[in-house]
């Protein structure tokens, strides 16, 4: 198991307590710990607040950078801006497009990996471990040299194929750690009862699977949707979410993107916490 | 029965072909071209063809050594701090958590549902001259007029360490989460004092995390440039910016595909380099693994 799947696996259950420090010093170094645990956490959060309150800066023009008085319009207007919204657009399609190709295409590698033992499943994991650890612009500039030198014309089917090409691996990742802890013994029954190999796929396996699917999945959404360094490579005119912002910084970043960025986050939010909670709720 | 034992053997190789298709001409296939167009010479106008033309490579480094030495120092920089601001954190919250480690979990990758180009240009907003933080710090005389944050190496590198910190504190956390308390009460039974439980038990069960963390923290930090055209200025350049530029703009595609391919070696050297340091392939095999 590698670092993402334990990761994926989440905190080992039933670990036994630890004893509680009984020294002073010991007390006061728990507690300085979690003081400076507290205080990463504001500063991983200080730019996202930024970014939500001057979504409600009342500003004029695009000159967002002084904080003027309160105002909701820019979720009224949020999609006034046609050529943003165009982008926004094309970033949710091509991280659906991304989800379902490398979830289906990650749901296979991962269950032959975690179930069969066969030759070449070596070379496999070693390259998809070359392409997790792989620095993006290498990958952005390898395709980008394919994609000219056959002439490939650049665009929305270029960024799919280099995104389904990137997260394909970290969905097997997740996939194989959901499979290798479910119990086959309930296959085994499933079969013994009579149901075809198919029937014992479609009804038992893979329910039992499908936590690790969906983790896997939305894992590659996520990092289709945020994106920048391999899109910007191989987007030719297409533009997506992470491209336009850039390409604004120059002149200005309209409160509509903080107004997107935090309706993306609020999404993610709702989802990271429904599955924290429905995966508890799973778990006992 | 043989047909069926025929296609038990086949059906691993059937599941993976797709995925390993997608990955074999999308991944594997863009290196080897990228290696031959860093071998050729020409221009965008007239075509490129293949000479064995290695002067590319000596062109790259002769003209970009500056670039790839900063990015080579600003990843070490940024991996540096993403260590010490990252462990504690993870110690914390493996030794400590409780019931609540999926929560503070939770709360540390929460910001990364943000874009990263998004998140990046909050901070230069938030670091502007005349911006949020130092606006106020000027006005009430407490730094002089021309201070500045954005433009810099620290700016760029602190931008770094904030986009990668999670790569840091994920597996570090993970190798921690695994340590059997059991070990930990040994090492009190045996009468080590906590600084030499910590030095002598933790530290060396946390190493493989650690690698972990470097790894996917010193490659990408390295190899960014959008913290450094976001958050830097002229002088603050990484050898990203270069590729990107050789890439996109100038569009001399031989020369860009060698420095990409220096870039690599660099990183797989220092990779390996490290890895003998720690004096293990057992590290390799268990981040691999």
């Amino acid at each position: 198991m590698n670092t993402l799947e334990r990761a994926a696996a989440g905190p080992r259950k039933n670990a036994p307590r630890r004893r509680r420090p009984g020294r002073r010093g010991a007390f006061f170094r728990g507690r300085l710990l979690h003081i400076w645990t507290w205080l990463v956490i504001a500063w991983l959060f200080l730019p996202i607040a930024v970014m939500i309150l001057f979504g409600f800066n009342d500003t004029r023009g695009r000159y967002n950078q002084t904080w003027q008085g309160f105002t909701l319009r820019w979720y009224g207007e949020l999609f006034a801006i046609s050529d943003l919204t165009v982008a926004l657009v094309n970033s949710l399609l091509i991280a659906l497009l991304t989800m379902l190709i490398a979830g289906v295409l990650g749901t296979l590698i991962g269950l032959a990996l975690g179930r069969y033992r066969f030759r070449g499943s070596g070379l496999m994991k070693l390259v998809m471990f070359a392409a997790i650890s792989c620095a993006e612009i290498i990958m952005g500039a390898s395709l980008l040299s394919m994609f000219v030198t056959l002439a490939v014309p650049l665009g929305f089917w270029t960024i799919v194929i280099s995104h389904v090409m990137f997260s394909v691996s970290f969905v097997a990742v997740t996939v194989r750690a959901r499979v290798m802890v479910v119990d086959r013994s309930i296959e085994e029954a499933a079969r013994d009862l009579g149901a075809s190999s198919w029937e014992t796929f479609r009804l038992v396996t893979f329910p039992m699977i499908f936590p690790g699917v969906l983790a896997g999945s939305l894992l590659a959404f996520a990092l289709s949707i945020d994106d920048f360094v391999i899109t910007n490579f191989v987007s030719g005119g297409t533009v997506t979410f992470p491209l336009w912002i850039y390409g604004a910084t120059r002149v200005g970043i309209p409160p509509q993107v903080n107004v997107m960025g935090t309706l993306i986050f609020a999404v993610g939010v709702l989802i990271a916490v429904l599955n924290a909670f429905g995966g508890r709720r799973g778990g006992t | 029965m043989k047909g069926s034992r025929l296609r038990a053997a086949l059906t691993p190789y059937l599941l993976i072909l797709p995925g390993g298709l997608w990955l074999a001409i999308f991944f594997v296939v863009p290196m080897i071209v990228m290696l031959s167009l860093s071998l050729q010479s020409g221009n965008i106008v007239d075509g490129f063809a293949f000479t064995w033309n290695w002067r590319n490579y000596l062109d790259g480094i002769a003209n970009h050594h500056d670039q790839m030495i900063r990015s080579i120092g600003y990843g070490l920089a940024a991996t540096v701090i993403t260590i010490v601001v990252g462990f504690p954190v993870a110690y914390w919250i493996a030794f400590r958590g409780g019931r609540r480690k999926n929560m503070y979990l939770l709360l540390l990758l929460m910001p990364f549902l943000v874009s990263f180009v998004l998140r990046t240009i909050s901070w230069q907003f938030f670091l502007a001259d005349d911006g949020v933080l130092l606006g106020p710090l000027k006005r009430i005389g407490l730094l002089p007029e021309d201070f500045h944050i954005l433009a810099t190496g620290t700016a760029v590198v602190l931008g770094l360490a904030y986009n990668f910190l999670p790569f840091m504190v994920l597996p570090i956390y993970v190798a921690l989460e695994r340590i059997d308390p059991r070990i930990l009460e040994a090492a009190a039974d045996l009468y080590a004092n906590r600084v030499q439980t910590f030095l002598r038990v933790v530290l060396p069960l946390s190493l493989p995390g650690v690698f972990a963390g470097v790894l996917m923290t010193f490659v990408p930090a390295c190899s960014d440039y959008v913290n450094a055209s976001i958050l830097g200025g002229a002088s603050n350049t990484m050898i990203g910016n270069v590729i990107q530029n050789q890439y996109l703009v100038t569009q001399d595609y031989p020369v860009a595909a060698a420095l990409s391919f220096t870039l690599m070696a660099v990183l797989l050297i220092g990779i390996f380099a490290y890895a003998r340091a720690l004096g293990s392939e057992e590290v390799l095999e268990v981040t691999a693994r």
